[in-house]
């Protein structure tokens, strides 16, 4: 299920500015990519085209391509709308629906596509809630609202929010962000286990955490403020942090800039 | 406060010592600044207080000496004969037709408002948007006497045949029976009227809150997949409501208590004129029937009868008013 994903020759532009140059890569299947860099080179701007958000910011848009498999994604006959049912997303601040239960939070894509039937929902909910490891705090309060849960909690009702409708693969914009130390455990174990299931692309700004969850690790810099994001680097995260073949990306992961 | 970003639980727990949290004066630090500021908040609100209730003193203390002499049954009584003895006036008529004209006219401008302010904020181009959205406003700075002629002389007579339609396929039920009134001096196009009065009250609102999303509820929705309207539905409806809420009882207050274009528009009947319920019947509401006989307050016995009129409408705004904050405060526990 989970798909390949292929960058080609990929310029991301907010109206005139372009704010991510040329980048070209390749992700495969069933893997956590972690994407790093200094703030402002362009991580969480190129992580939106591969969803096709990046086109929902007035301006936004893009050239070279993206495919999933051998699909492009940019092809004129594509709706973006069927793009991000199979890539799904986890922001930085947890945003669950503020007016909706944490059953509804977890259905509303389902519903979104078309599920009703009231025994398949309440099962799908569940079996996403344990995905997401929260089932077991949740489970007597399905129809409390989702914005009483704490930071960590509602993080991974988002996540379970993301997966309920079966992605094939899941961007995590600094999804630990905003959450406590062991809200951030609990988050990154959960990574490696769904990673059996998804192709992971998560950006970070802690070097352990890129360490410790991801297969490979891609490292972003620009020249200047102002400047179009680069990719330096991309190898497996063992190298990376090990023995880069870029000095900057050796003085970025030893904490020496950035 | 609605917790509509997620903010932390923190915020809304009691302090240690078991008042709120840092609201008001107590989170001043005693400086001049602070202590002026809460100080004319204060006064401000104690003002506004002050001011409705004197109003509410003043209509029931000229108003009850009539009710006293009242030789029918004030709300549910349809006569209105103030100038002999005995006393005798009852509002059942005024009632009806004020309480229609304003329901019919928030039926036609809620859902009208709420799509103007939804494409404005959500679907029009850049380029439009403004424009379409001043455009509407305007409609605000037009005076209740233009839109009274207008409705009357222009708008009215188009009514008829909407109004032929209706009674030919609704006409069993009272409420579309034929009245035997002009098609152009109904309550019904007295609604529309109102309805195309309060159009702007509605949308300039809604517009606001619906434009003050947070895109992480928008992108929420978009990242799982929601179309344009799905997001609108999961995602910028739910934040707005309670601000529709408040546009649409601000809209109905002032559809309530609007004068001089029903004045205008609605033919007053004729005195023992038999009771309908239909909207394409004349008659007055509170506000027209008071302007219509202003001149007549020339004896305390009087003014006291159309002061008491006066005061059930006060009533009725504030009831409408009372019952729209219940709604947002229910919405804003589940929210929280
Ligand atoms: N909505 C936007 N409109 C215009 N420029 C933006 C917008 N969002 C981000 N940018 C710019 O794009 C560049 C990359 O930003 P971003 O992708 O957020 O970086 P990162 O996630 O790596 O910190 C920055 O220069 C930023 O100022
Ligand atoms: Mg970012």
């Amino acid at each position: 299920m989970a798909k390949r994903i292929d960058l080609k020759d990929l310029n991301v532009f907010y109206g005139a500015f372009k704010a991510v140059e040329d980048v070209t890569m390749t992700v495969e299947p069933r893997s956590v990519t972690a994407f790093i860099g200094p703030s402002g080179c362009g991580k969480s701007t190129l992580l939106r085209t591969l969803n096709r958000m990046h086109e929902v910011i007035p301006g936004g848009r893009i050239e070279g391509s993206v495919h999933l498999d051998d699909d492009d994604i940019y092809a004129a006959n594509v709706d973006p709308v069927a793009v991000r049912r199979t890539v799904g997303m986890v922001f930085q601040r947890p945003n669950p629906f503020p007016t909706m239960s944490i059953a509804d939070n977890v259905a509303a894509g389902l519903r979104l596509n078309g599920l009703k039937n009231k025994k398949v929902l309440a099962e799908k909910v569940e079996a996403s809630l344990r995905s997401a490891n929260l089932w077991n705090e949740v489970k007597d309060r399905l129809s409390k609202p989702g914005a009483g849960l704490s930071g960590g909690q509602q993080q991974r009702l988002c996540i379970a929010r993301a997966i309920a409708v079966e992605p094939q693969v899941l961007l995590m914009d600094e999804p630990c962000s905003a959450l406590d130390p062991i809200s951030t455990l609990a988050i990154e174990d959960l990574v490696t286990e769904l990673k059996s299931t998804y192709t992971i692309l998560i950006v970070t700004h802690n070097m352990q955490q890129a360490a410790r969850v991801s297969d490979r690790t891609a490292f972003f810099n620009l020249a200047a403020t102002g400047k179009a994001g680069r990719l330096i680097e991309m190898d497996d995260t063992q190298k990376m942090f090990s023995n880069p073949t870029q000095r900057t990306t050796e003085d970025y992961v030893s904490g020496r800039f950035g | 406060m609605p917790s509509i970003t997620g903010v932390s639980a923190v915020d809304e727990l009691p302090g240690p010592e078991g008042h709120g949290p840092l609201q008001g004066d107590r989170a001043s630090t005693g400086q001049l600044g602070d202590r002026l500021f809460s100080g004319t908040a204060r006064g401000a609100g104690l003002l506004v207080i002050a001011l409705v209730s004197m109003i509410a003193v003043f209509l029931l203390s000229q108003a009850l000496p009539a009710l006293a002499k009242d030789k029918v049954s004030f709300l549910t009584s349809t006569q209105w004969d103030v100038d002999g003895t005995p006393l005798q006036f009852g509002i059942a008529n005024m009632l009806w037709v004020t309480v229609l004209s304003s329901a019919i006219a928030m039926l036609i401008a809620v859902p009208f408002g709420v799509g103007v302010a939804l494409f404005i904020t959500q679907y029009a181009p850049a380029w439009l948007s403004r424009p379409a959205a001043t455009l509407v406003d305007l409609l605000a700075a037009v005076p209740s006497i233009v839109y009274g002629l207008w409705g009357l002389q222009v708008f009215g007579p188009h009514m008829a045949g909407v109004q032929a339609d209706l009674e030919r396929l609704f006409g069993w039920f009272p409420l579309f029976k034929d009245a035997g009134v002009g098609a152009a001096s109904t309550i019904l196009t007295v609604a529309v009227v109102l309805s195309i009065m309060v159009l702007p009250i509605v949308t300039a609102l809604s517009r606001e809150v619906f434009a003050q999303t947070p895109s992480s509820h928008t992108d929420a929705a978009l990242a799982l997949g929601a179309t344009r309207w799905e997001m609108i539905r999961t995602a910028v409806l739910p934040f707005g409501k309670q601000g529709v809420i408040s546009a649409s009882m601000l809209g109905l207050g002032r559809a309530l208590g609007e004068t001089v274009a029903v004045m205008i528009i609605l033919s007053a009947l004729a005195d023992g004129t038999s009771w309908s319920w239909s909207m394409f019947n004349g008659g007055e509401t509170f506000a027209s029937k008071i302007a219509n006989n202003a001149a007549e307050f020339d004896s305390p016995q009087k003014a006291g009868a159309f002061m008491a009129a006066g005061l059930v409408l006060f009533l009725l705004t504030f009831v409408v008013n009372v019952i729209a904050r219940i709604v947002i405060e229910r919405q804003k526990a589940f929210t929280e």
